[in-house]
């Protein structure tokens, strides 16, 4: 269970973020829609604790504030919009190269990839492969910013049934995305951000 | 010793290449004159004035006068080292890590050397303290300045990289790791280069001024060698310290990369 309460970003002025109050129970789905600049993202980094932020979020009842913040980000795990990479080869970029290599193929990756130059690779390559990065480490929450935006049909699909097949086995997900069809699919809890703040929607519609 | 005094009349005459360089500057409309007669006119002023002064620290050999000459030439340094940054942390920071790493890499070498390698009679002789500072400071000051530059550079353009993996629970030393070594090796390139074609391509500047003030060649490498390590050896650590104290302050103890720590306005270079 993801526990978030009266979070607020600091240091920054109009819109701003929060203060934001949020459960997420284990093996859920969240999804959160609103406008561009409405604060979608900056939620996701805010949980994740890459800006400073006050309030609590807590995981099964531990405040994050009482471990390591890399501890932390290997339990709840955000996953930018925009992949970032820091090596010259794929395979660099992956701690267990052998629990990566079996998702290859679940996503339509090449068996290969592991072994290509990043520059090879294209958006919706990079994208899943992120993806496979941050599952391969087993985090209990998922915070993804509009993961499948590069995608094709095909690759979505196959995207949201890996996704679905973790959630089925406790993997709790945040996710950002302004695809309502997709949202559906994913049995997600609809929120809606406007300047900031956080409105329920209410079910799953 | 046969050393060769120069006259007044000697330096004049050399003069006349730079008057010759403005006239043809001015024929040829280049609109250089000016530029470079300011440049030789602060060259021929400063060089005078701290022949004087260096002729009384001299004199004096006192660790106190010795002392705040070194500290005002760091100070300089520091500035310099500041002043051609593309990218500035806010505040004063980015003067006071590149003068503290340029304090501490530049005494503790400097030191070192005059205790145990030089050992002139005293220690602290401003004979050999300042020429061997100045040397080691210039230097260093260079490597730290590229050092940092490039350093801040990068961390404003990989900044989705470095997320990336503090995203994924890797700590800040991590993240910076790929941007550290950059920044180094770049403000090293130039002590490794200098080092290289040390003796075959260029004749080191104190060399040519030993052997020229008669000193034997052998014993004058044997010099050029030692200020070679001295600056090496400072360059390293100093740029090392500058770009490993950048990273500290580019991030926070919550392994957050902090580029709100950067002034947003850009110098144009």
């Amino acid at each position: 269970m993801l526990s978030i309460r009266a979070l607020s970003r600091v240091g920054l002025t109009s819109p701003g973020l929060g203060p934001i109050d949020l459960q997420l129970a284990g093996g859920s789905v969240a999804a959160v829609t609103g406008a561009s600049g409405a604060g979608k993202s900056m939620l996701l980094r805010a949980i994740a604790d890459l800006d400073e932020c006050s309030g609590e979020v807590l995981l099964d009842g531990v405040n994050r504030d009482t471990m390591s913040a890399p501890q932390w980000r290997r339990r709840v795990t955000y996953l930018a919009a925009e992949s970032g990479w820091w090596a010259d080869g794929v395979g660099g970029h992956f701690s267990e190269t052998q629990a990566a290599s079996r998702l290859l193929g679940r996503l339509g990756l090449n068996d290969d990839a592991l072994g290509w130059p990043v520059s090879r690779l294209s958006t919706g390559e990079k994208q899943r492969l992120a993806l496979i990065r941050a599952l391969i480490q087993n985090p209990q929450v998922l915070l993804l910013d509009e993961p499948t935006s590069a995608l094709d049909p095909d690759s979505r699909t196959m995207v949201e049934d890996l996704l679905a097949e973790r959630i089925a086995a406790g993997l709790s997900v945040l996710i950002v995305s302004h695809d309502a069809a997709q949202t559906k699919r994913l049995g997600a809890r609809i929120y809606l951000i406007d300047g900031g703040r956080l409105v329920d929607n209410g079910g799953t519609t | 010793m046969n050393f060769i005094a120069l006259g007044y009349e000697d330096l004049t005459l050399a003069s006349l290449l730079l008057l010759f360089s403005g006239l043809l500057s001015m024929r040829l409309k280049l609109n250089m004159e000016r530029q470079i007669g300011v440049a030789a006119l602060r060259m021929v002023i400063q060089l005078m004035l701290i022949g004087m002064v260096l002729k009384i620290l001299f004199a004096m050999v006192s660790p106190l006068w010795t002392g705040l000459a070194a500290a005002i030439m760091i100070a300089i340094a520091g500035r310099e080292a500041a002043a051609r940054q593309t990218r500035k942390f806010t505040g004063w920071w980015t003067y006071g890590l590149g003068t503290s790493s340029l304090m501490l890499a530049g005494s503790l070498v400097t030191v070192l050397a005059l205790t145990t390698q030089i050992r002139p009679e005293p220690w602290f002789d401003p004979r050999f303290a300042l020429p061997i500072l100045g040397m080691i400071l210039g230097n260093t000051m260079s490597g730290v300045s590229i050092g940092l530059d490039r350093l801040l550079g990068e961390a404003v353009r990989e900044k989705v990289a470095v997320e990336a993996r503090l995203a994924l629970g890797h700590d800040r030393a991590s993240a910076f790791r790929p941007l550290v070594r950059n920044a180094v090796r770049a403000g090293l390139m130039n002590i490794i280069n200098a080092m290289s074609v040390a003796g075959v391509v260029s004749i080191p500047g104190m060399m040519t001024g030993q052997i020229l003030a008669g000193v034997d060649p052998t014993e004058a490498v044997k010099y050029q060698i030692l200020i070679m390590f001295l600056i090496a050896g400072s360059t390293a650590l100093g740029t090392l310290a500058a770009v490993v104290f950048a990273t500290r302050r580019l991030s926070d103890n919550r392994h957050r990369l902090r580029l709100d720590h950067l002034r947003s306005d850009i110098k144009e270079s």
